[in-house]
């Protein structure tokens, strides 16, 4: 068995191994195979679902190959997301700089695509290389008359969590520049529900049926004029701690709009997040809508659940996600259908997520941020899991171990969230570890490390 | 519609290139007991890591240096040093190949220099230490690779007593054509060491072992005898010579160097077999007398369903140059060859192997990005695309059907096990063509025959 790096130890936790503080948000270990992504990585996943706005990635063009119609983020009206715009700077540009290249592509896409606005995202080199996008972006602003905004989101200049920062900063740039007469005083902003497989929709429509307006979804399914308009909402909705959290609280400080924290995975969760907002604006209507919505909701789907319970029970998981949020949810999810978590681990937990996540789970679950493969790897085959929850990156290293997966992250397509969305998960989890093909594997006989 | 046709974009949208180091990566990645290392940001070793997975299905680990803001200040050299040597303790490697990112490039970062320091500080047993310079903003991912390669070498041929032995630098080529180009040399009873091997990294069973995942691949000692070798083949034949391995070892050791177009097709083929008959003095095996043969009658039996037929070709050069010759012996029309980098030689070796007439009628674009392709396309009316998978929406919105080749294909199973080389990777690719075009005629027929 391979061991675990000296210089990795505070990063993992073994709950009820005696007090102390998980050191994370951390910058990874040079040399160790990461799991994270980067600063630009986090600003583009978090605006990309704005639909009609034109996202021009500034940089070389691996940044844009990469993360061309990278999520499942759906739209019902414009595609315009979908695409990938790169200044795709050639060796000419880093010796001159950028700036003319940007504007020239900047002025030649809003000629043809007609955006509503404009999102310009500086990757690694381009602070290095001196060009002032800012600059560029006014200029561009003052002749087209449209709102062109300048993501700072070199790759380096911190992690996941600073990109989702700079994504915060560009959206209040829009907010606050709508008009908001017309909105009524039950209403909100969905903050952090990204729209993978419509899960926006179905969120939306659960807030309809609570008699509730929904000013603007940030940012799944997002458009440009409401957001402009999420000012004119009585109360923030925030899924995702990491992401949105910032422009809610920005939000709170200009506008006075008071902000909550749910999540929409999971029934109880689900249920939860309906009750909360129903007892924010202490309306007995809107209760008696969401406890009515709850009941009816779960009446649909709990047969089934319970029927896939039967078969799935005392198995064991491994969780992985990017934002430890979403961690609780699903231990609460596996849980409900008699599953345990054995580890659970997130690539940008924050000390008092570990914690809470450590109060959360059972004893002698394993607890750990950033981890490497190879630690996936060893507590995977160490705690003998039927089944991994995570991203893409995880899925070949389950497979290659013969466990089940679980993806969990923004590039399914299938949604998890909502009522409907637990219906899904307890599908997928049912899927993946009642296949007869892991029975053709002997999980045991699989040597892992020095051996 | 014409005046959005004439509309010249100094953006790209939707691109066709991945960046270098991602071909670097692929390189290292197919050597024994090596680890492909990235010298700058970290998001970029995250997002080719999800990129090569999407398309093999199987675990890529790729180490990095992780800059911070003080590295970029300050030089990477202390998170090169740490990684490394975390690498070394993780994974007991003999070679760590590495590959600079924009990042490191633009702010001056000396490796080669930075190489030689570590590997002096590094004990006599330690990993060899290969670098390449791969910024994103030169070149495409093709070029990544053969620049990979060309290192590899470059930094381990040794000189010695000439062997029966050859090279084979093969190019960015599927797992399954890798084990079919192995059983062919070995038929023909040819010593043949294939720079990269990934068939087994990017390809492997379910694990018995961990570290099977960096054990399988091209043996440095074989490297080490490249300079040796009887001759070298190359494939690729309008990539770009200067980073050509081959072309390093003609130079060094005066190995002879048979730079071939990636054997697809009937024609290609028997330029490649009769090139390992003279190397190896033996016959063609028989059984691939049996496959030319069979893959003939094949083309004799479909013949009237490709015939004529409209296709636009889109991926790296030399993979469209080796396919436009293939489709002109059946009979279809490459109405749009497009390749992703930029060698400003396709059109040259459109005319020479289909002739000035022929190759005047073909769209040929250079360095180009899927929008683009998208609207050429859709002018030229074709019946039919072959590429990869980005080409889907362009499928899609033109109402064609789109045959997966190339990478990334990940809107499908079975990247690895495409193949298109030998007469038998042709065969199956044939096949593929055909059925693509029959399924199509069928679905768009109001009667629904079912035979045809
Ligand atoms: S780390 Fe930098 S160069 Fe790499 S993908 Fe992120 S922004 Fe692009």
């Amino acid at each position: 068995m391979s061991e675990i790096l000296e210089k990795r130890k505070k990063q993992i936790r073994r709950k009820g191994a005696g007090p102390y503080e998980m050191t994370c948000e951390k910058h990874s270990l040079a040399g160790a195979v990461s799991q994270r992504a980067c600063v630009f990585c986090g600003s583009r996943v978090v605006l990309y679902p704005i639909a009609d706005a034109l996202h021009l990635i500034h940089g070389p063009v691996g940044c844009a190959a990469y993360t061309w119609d990278i999520r499942g983020a759906l739209s019902s009206g414009p595609q315009l997301h979908r695409r990938s715009f790169t200044t795709d700077l050639r060796e000419q540009d880093v010796i001159h700089g950028g700036e003319k290249k940007l504007y020239q592509c900047l002025k030649e896409l809003i000629a043809y695509y007609r955006p509503k606005a404009v999102f310009v995202y500086s990757t690694c080199i381009v602070g290095v290389i001196g060009d002032d996008v800012e600059a560029v972006c006014r200029q561009v602003s003052r002749e087209t008359g449209l709102t062109v905004i300048s993501v700072a989101s070199e790759g380096f200049k911190g992690t996941k969590k600073d990109g989702y920062r700079a994504a915060c900063r560009a959206l209040s740039e829009l907010v606050g520049t709508g008009d908001i007469s017309s909105i009524s005083p039950f209403s909100l902003n969905i903050l952090g529900d990204f729209n993978i497989a419509g899960e926006t929709w179905a969120i939306r429509e659960y807030y309809r049926r609570m008699g509730i307006e929904v000013v603007s979804t940030i940012t799944g399914d997002g458009r440009v004029e409401d957001i402009r308009r999420a000012h004119g909402a009585r109360l923030n909705v925030v899924q995702c701690s990491g992401s949105m959290v910032h422009l809610a609280r920005e939000m709170k400080e200009k506008y006075g709009i008071p902000y909550i924290h749910v999540s929409y995975f999971g029934l109880q969760d689900m249920s939860k997040a309906l009750y909360d907002v129903a007892e924010f604006f202490q309306d007995a209507a809107a209760m008696q809508k969401a406890r009515r919505l709850v009941r009816e909701e779960i009446d649909r789907v709990l047969p089934e659940l319970m029927r896939i319970r039967t078969d799935v029970q005392g198995k064991k998981a491994g969780i992985y996600t990017g934002g430890a949020f979403k961690a609780f949810s699903l231990v609460a999810s596996l849980r409900m259908l008699g599953i345990r978590t054995a580890f659970v681990g997130s690539q940008t937990g924050s000390p008092d997520d570990y914690k809470r996540l450590e109060e959360f789970c059972d004893p002698g679950t394993i607890i750990v941020d950033d981890a490497n493969t190879m630690e996936l790897v060893r507590f995977s085959q160490e705690t003998e899991i039927d089944l991994l929850i995570g991203g893409v990156k995880e899925r070949p290293v389950a497979y290659k171990l013969g466990i089940g997966f679980c993806d969990h992250n923004h590039e399914r397509k299938i949604s998890l969230a909502g009522f409907e969305g637990m219906l899904h998960f307890a599908q997928e989890v049912h899927a993946s570890v009642m296949s007869p093909v892991w029975k053709l594997i002997d999980r045991k006989n699989i040597n892992v490390g020095n051996a | 519609m014409s005046s959005q046709m004439s509309t010249i974009f100094t953006a790209t949208r939707n691109p066709c290139r991945m960046c270098t180091p991602l071909g670097a990566v692929m390189v290292f990645s197919g050597i024994a007991d090596a680890v492909p290392f990235l010298h700058g940001s970290q998001g970029c070793s995250t997002y080719i890591r999800r990129y090569l997975i999407g398309h093999f299905r199987e675990p890529v680990d790729i180490a990095c240096s992780n800059f911070s803001e003080s590295s970029v200040i300050f030089g990477g050299w202390q998170n090169l040093q740490a990684g490394i040597q975390t690498i070394i303790e993780q994974y007991h490697p003999q070679l760590i190949g590495i590959a600079t990112t924009c990042l490191a490039e633009t702010i001056g970062e000396d490796l080669p220099q930075m190489i030689r320091r570590l590997q002096n500080e590094l004990p006599e047993s330690g990993p060899i230490l290969v670098s390449v310079s791969t910024p994103s903003y030169q070149g495409s991912h093709t070029d990544g690779f053969r620049r990979a390669v060309k290192a590899v070498v470059e930094k381990l041929a040794q000189d010695g007593p000439a062997g029966r032995h050859i090279n084979v630098f093969s190019g960015m080529i599927s797992p399954e054509d890798i084990r079919h180009l192995k059983d062919i040399f070995m038929d023909f009873g040819l010593d043949a060491m294939i720079l990269p091997d990934y068939s087994d990294a990017f390809d492997s069973g379910i694990w018995s072992r961990y570290e099977k995942n960096i054990e399988s691949g091209t043996a440095i000692e074989s490297i080490r005898r490249c300079g040796q070798a009887q001759a070298s083949i190359e494939f690729g034949s309008v990539g770009d010579a200067s980073a050509s391995a081959g072309d390093a070892l003609l130079r060094r050791f005066g190995t002879p160097l048979y730079e071939l177009a990636f054997p697809i097709g009937v024609r290609l083929n028997d330029i490649f077999f009769e090139r390992l008959r003279m190397l190896s003095g033996c016959e063609v095996p028989s059984r691939y007398v049996g496959q030319r043969s069979r893959l003939i009658d094949s083309y004799v039996d479909a013949h009237k369903y490709v015939f004529g037929k409209k296709t636009v070709l889109y991926g790296p050069a030399d993979w469209v140059a080796a396919l436009a010759v293939f489709l002109d012996e059946i009979g279809m029309i490459p109405v749009l060859c497009a390749a992703a980098d930029c060698t400003g030689k396709l059109k040259e070796y459109l005319a020479e192997h289909l002739g000035p007439d022929k190759a005047e009628r073909i769209a040929v674009i250079e360095d180009t990005d899927f929008a683009s392709i998208e609207e050429k396309a859709a002018a030229l009316r074709p019946d039919i695309l072959i590429g990869d998978s980005n080409g889907y929406k362009i499928s899609r919105n033109l109402r064609v059907p789109l045959v997966r080749l190339g990478l990334p294909i990940h809107d499908r199973i079975g990247a690895s096990r495409i193949t298109a080389l030998g007469y038998r990777g042709t065969q199956q690719l044939f096949d593929r063509i055909v059925n693509a075009l029959l399924e199509t005629q069928q679905d768009n027929s109001p009667v629904g025959y079912t035979r045809l």
